[in-house]
């Protein structure tokens, strides 16, 4: 990782003083519309610099779940609590500064194909009102450092799926955040670089994050050797060594 | 490695045939709102000299007294108001000088067995000009009988018709702003519903409302100084063009053109541009609060 990815002494000081769950479920039931419940009393914690997967077939509700703690969605009941806030009591106002605590790798990516791949990644920090100056080394041996360090300058539309896949993994990390939700992160890439983005995800989860993976891959989720989430029909029906709700 | 940009990328996209629709649109205005605050001073300057002229002449129509003469009355009544202060002039009007000022209404007829008013025309002191009621007081202490006419009731049409020019000019400003403001607030509509994946971006990696109102607010605000500038530009041109053309006394002699009034168009690209960013704010602001 590049040198400013180590733990500064608040995020560290943060995680030996809490033991307040990052992320709370409580009896949680999301619909679209009238449409049926696609979640249904879902309820599980994620304790500070825990590492879980996310698995289940298609439809099962993992995005929509990963909706719910990025504060895309609201449940249609139950209570979402995020690092101890309840999301549903959360001002509009405040809650930017709680996804800035939260990095996400969407499974579509959602680069924005008018920047270039520098700007992509330096956004979250553009966003929180750093200046260019501050952040363009760290950007630079960021991009490096996943592969795209030749390509600072291209624009997404040219780039392969998988340099797009680095690219948004970069953009969610690149603010050191506290939580790290990524969505079949490894959909578009081929095994070495699968299981070189999970190192990536098991050293940012060593400096303190808490990583919640959503995967179909089941091979790399049982390489890991990480706690799983099993959703189910919109159910949470198993848990590997998951945290107890 | 390749290099890093110098500078960052705008975060919003562009779309150069849009922007290029609102560019003109913003200039055609502000074009307009020039030539209207440049043609309102010429008016006011128009205004303010026939009210000049006015207030500076006066005409007294002269009562002969019994075995008297209207002739030697006008004289002797013109050289009493010679005297007074405020009066720069008076002269007893000629028999075929106020003929002359009936034939608009009587025509070629003969007029030798008409009463023709005696008047005396008075030219007042510019500075310090003599009240109509001065002009009585003198005559009565002069025992001369006549009729003063200040030309008040003139004055007062010519000053209405100004403050008419200047309400004009207020109400195409006030309908040009919310033109423009309606223009620049639909602008920002379909700019965010072009980028709403970006917009949704933007919230999702922990941008406030206010950050996001504030690209917008920057780009439409640059966008309308720029057309601003053109259509001030442009209006300041066609002005010095009539100008020009016109002659010493602009476009016409009743609407005198000054070559100062060209700066008139001078502040419209800022004026564009704090609409702009009202709207613009305005608008976002109510969007980003339905965005979710």
């Amino acid at each position: 990782m590049p040198r400013k990815a180590a733990p500064s002494a608040s995020q560290a000081a943060r995680k030996a003083a809490t033991t307040e769950p990052v992320v709370r479920f409580e009896t949680v039931g999301m619909r679209y519309g009238r449409a049926p419940e696609v979640l249904k009393d879902v309820r599980f914690t994620l304790s500070p610099g825990s590492f879980h997967f996310l698995t289940g077939p298609s439809g099962a509700g993992k995005s929509s779940l990963l909706k719910l703690i990025y504060l895309a969605a609201q449940p249609s009941r139950g209570r979402v609590e995020l690092f101890g806030h309840d999301v549903q009591a959360v001002p509009r106002q405040d809650q930017p500064f709680l996804r800035r605590r939260i990095g996400v790798v969407f499974q579509e990516f959602r680069l924005l194909d008018h920047l270039t791949a520098f700007d992509n990644v330096a956004l979250p920090l553009r966003v929180a009102g750093q200046k260019p100056a501050a952040y363009r080394e760290d950007v630079r041996e960021l991009l490096s450092w996943v592969g795209l360090g030749q390509k600072l300058n291209a624009m997404p539309p040219a780039l392969s799926g998988g340099e797009k896949q680095r690219l948004a993994i970069a953009r969610a990390v690149v603010n050191r955040p506290e939580l790290l939700i990524a969505d079949e992160p490894t959909g578009n890439v081929d095994h070495e670089m699968a299981l070189r983005i999970l190192k990536l995800f098991i050293e940012l989860n060593r400096l303190g994050t808490t990583v919640l993976i959503a995967s179909h891959d089941r091979e790399l989720v049982e390489a890991s050797g990480m706690p799983v989430l099993k959703l189910n029909e919109g159910k949470l029906t198993r848990q590997r060594g998951a945290d107890a709700a | 490695m390749s290099q890093p940009p110098l500078r960052p990328g705008s975060l919003l996209p562009r779309n150069r045939s849009r922007d290029f629709a609102l560019h003109f649109v913003v200039a055609v205005l502000c074009f307009l709102a020039c030539l209207a605050a440049v043609g309102a001073l010429a008016a006011d300057r128009a205004a303010q000299g026939w009210s000049r002229d006015i207030r500076g002449e006066a005409t007294v129509q002269v009562i002969p007294r019994s075995g008297e003469t209207g002739a030697s009355a006008a004289a002797r009544a013109a050289e009493v108001l010679a005297g007074v202060r405020g009066v720069s002039e008076a002269a007893a009007l000629e028999r075929d000088k106020a003929e002359a000022l009936l034939r608009p209404w009587l025509g070629d007829a003969p007029l030798d067995d008409l009463p023709v008013p005696h008047l005396v025309a008075v030219r007042l002191d510019p500075a310090h000009p003599a009240s109509g009621a001065d002009l009585r007081r003198a005559l009565t202490a002069a025992g001369v009988d006549g009729i003063v006419d200040d030309h008040d009731r003139w004055l007062e049409g010519v000053e209405q018709a100004a403050t008419g020019v200047r309400a004009a000019v207020i109400a195409l400003f006030l309908l040009m702003t919310a033109a423009a403001g309606a223009v620049i607030a639909f602008a920002t509509r379909t700019g965010m519903a072009a980028a709403h994946d970006v917009v949704e971006v933007l919230h999702l990696t922990g941008a406030r409302d206010d950050f996001i109102a504030g690209l917008f607010q920057v780009r439409y605000a640059r966008l309308a100084a720029v057309s601003g500038l053109w259509g001030a530009g442009a209006a300041a041109a066609v002005a010095a063009l009539v100008k020009v053309l016109g002659g010493g006394d602009g476009l016409t002699p009743a609407l005198p053109l000054a070559w100062s009034d060209l700066l008139a168009v001078s502040p419209w690209p800022l004026v564009a541009a704090t609409v702009a960013v009202v709207a613009a704010r305005l608008t976002t602001m109510r969007l980003l609060r339905e965005f979710e």
